[in-house]
């Protein structure tokens, strides 16, 4: 159950909405469900084993708000669970999902979520992913998500990740084949700090006729830490691919950009920007003009951009 | 008052500013004009903390400014509203409007100082500043990102340039406003004739150096028929 303030402050940092006001939920500790809802539009069933859940949401399902969080305070854990969201035709739905990982001890903290979303004709998913790791111990906490979608005629999804504090090693790859018509949309922001790694993965195949995808990225990385983005967009149709990745360095950190596009039909329209680089000096002499510290304007500047 | 005193400023071995003297009074209006690469851009950088002299003090009501940060001169009441507006990544006009207040302003409050600029905040207010606003865009929310901050001392390098469509009877108000205040100086660079015609007093630059300096009345024909500029003033402003 949900016995302490550590599990409640990591439950607000994934997810600071109101669990009551989700239509079906399931939050899982260490492992186990410890508390989960559904109705008759959204279904969510437990695999075997605890591995994970499938939730199936009923074509024509409207608004519906499905909230998914993990937590973890274990140290020594590592949590695999595989979560597969099946969205019947023309239903439109929010999910929240979410790890936090709390880990006061010396042994690493591992969360691996894979989530696999099947989109129906027609559906829409705005899909929000939020990563948050705290703790005093030297345990790592490590989370690698994997998402994988399939989309289906005119099917379109939105995927808000962030993952702004805490986390010391992040593998994220997501891979995403569209069919005619389908929209993806992916913006992710992640800021690293001290020693942290973060890598993220993005494998989208346009498959279908005016099948569109839409990625940004945006990073942060602070002290020693290093981030690598790469994507892979094949269009294999009459198809239009925008990915854009925008980095700020500060201190010693690094970002790596390995951008991959590859058009496979005369009319597949595919357009990579990248540009990482420290704060741009006459950003922080226009908001000093303002009457901000060289420190205050620093810090309002990557605010903005992990907004 | 303001003061300049002896200012040199010298890059690649180009005097671009040589021994400036300038005092500045209260209630008074400004310009400054001469020719490209005159120094006039590097003199208000200077004035604002920007670019740090080589030589030279700035004094503002008899206190030695000249070691002072752009922020530390922005708390005294410096404004300055750049040539080229810069562009940011995520923050909104309303961002810039609350930095430049230090305060969460309400729809009202944004709106008074975005109309003053004569944009409406219904479109601008939640817009990102970046690329997907316009030059003239941009320009007329930098000079909002000034008069928001309520300066003592306003500083407009070329704020005519890019808002063509914005009534000139709008820029000469923003002027107006800020001269009411306290120690109410105002300095704009500037090349436009119906802005020099505004002017209480023209200072001419030319290669670094104060050529003429003085009040409107005594400088205006001079100025506006000055052969240094190859094509004059008057020419830039009929081909306009």
């Amino acid at each position: 159950m949900l016995v302490n303030k550590i599990d409640e402050k990591l439950l607000d940092q994934v997810l600071p909405e109101d669990l009551e006001k989700a239509d079906a939920y399931n939050i899982r500790k260490n492992g186990h469900t410890i508390k989960r809802k559904g109705n008759p539009y959204i279904d969510i069933v437990p695999k075997e084993n605890n591995s994970g859940l499938d939730i199936y949401v009923k074509e024509n399902t409207l608004f519906g708000i499905i909230h998914i969080p993990v937590i973890i305070t274990e140290s020594g854990l590592t949590d695999i669970v595989y979560n597969d969201f099946h969205i019947g035709k023309n239903a439109n739905v929010i999910i929240l999902s979410g790890c936090g990982i709390h880990n006061d001890a010396h042994q690493d903290s591992t969360h691996d979520g894979i989530h696999r979303f099947y989109l129906e004709e027609g559906s829409k998913v705005k899909y929000i992913e939020k990563h948050y790791g705290e703790g005093t111990g030297k345990g790592e906490k490590r989370l690698n998500p994997i998402t994988e979608i399939e989309m289906k005629k005119d099917s379109s999804m939105t995927i808000d990740t962030v993952q702004l504090e805490g986390v010391d090693e992040a593998i994220r790859k997501t891979t995403a084949v569209l069919e005619e018509g389908s929209t993806l949309v992916v913006t992710e922001k992640i800021l690293t700090t001290g020693h942290q790694k973060a890598t993220t993965d993005f494998v989208v195949t346009l498959n279908g006729d005016n099948a569109s995808t839409h990625v940004t990225s945006r990073s942060v990385a602070t002290d020693e830490s290093y981030q690598e983005f790469s994507s892979n967009i094949v269009g294999n149709t009459k198809c239009y691919a925008h990915v854009e990745c925008d980095g700020i360095i500060k201190d010693k950190g690094a970002v790596k950009a390995i951008p991959e596009i590859f058009a496979n039909h005369v009319d597949a329209n595919l357009v990579h920007e990248a540009a990482i680089g420290k704060i741009a000096g006459e950003q922080l002499v226009k908001l000093m003009s303002l009457g901000l510290t060289e420190k205050e304007a620093e810090a309002a500047i990557i605010d903005g951009f992990l907004k | 008052m303001l003061e300049l005193k002896d200012i040199c400023f010298e890059r690649d071995h180009k005097k671009i500013l040589d021994h400036i003297n300038l005092i500045f009074d209260s209630k008074k209006f400004y310009v400054i004009t001469g020719p490209n690469g005159s120094g006039k851009s590097t003199l208000v950088k200077i004035i604002m903390g920007i670019e740090k002299p080589d030589s030279g003090q700035i004094i503002l009501d008899g206190e030695d400014i000249t070691g002072l940060s752009i922020d530390e001169r922005a708390k005294l009441g410096f404004g300055f509203a750049f040539q080229q507006p810069v562009c940011f990544k995520g923050i909104t006009v309303y961002d810039l409007l609350n930095m430049a207040t230090g305060k969460k302003l309400k729809r009202e409050e944004a709106c008074e100082f975005l109309s003053q600029v004569g944009l409406c905040t219904h479109d601008y207010v939640n817009r990102e500043i970046n690329r997907s606003l316009s030059g003239g865009e941009r320009k007329r929310i930098e000079i909002a990102s000034v008069i928001a901050r309520n300066p003592h001392i306003a500083i407009f390098d070329e704020p005519e340039a890019g808002i063509d469509l914005w009534s000139f009877q709008n820029l000469t108000e923003v002027f107006k406003q800020i001269e009411k205040r306290s120690r109410g100086i105002t300095i704009v660079i500037s090349h436009q004739e119906r802005i020099i015609r505004i002017a209480d007093e023209i200072i001419l630059m030319d290669s670094g150096k104060i050529q003429k300096q003085g009040p409107r009345k005594e400088l205006i024909g001079t100025i506006l028929s000055n052969s240094k500029c190859p094509r004059g003033v008057n020419a830039c402003e009929q081909n306009r």
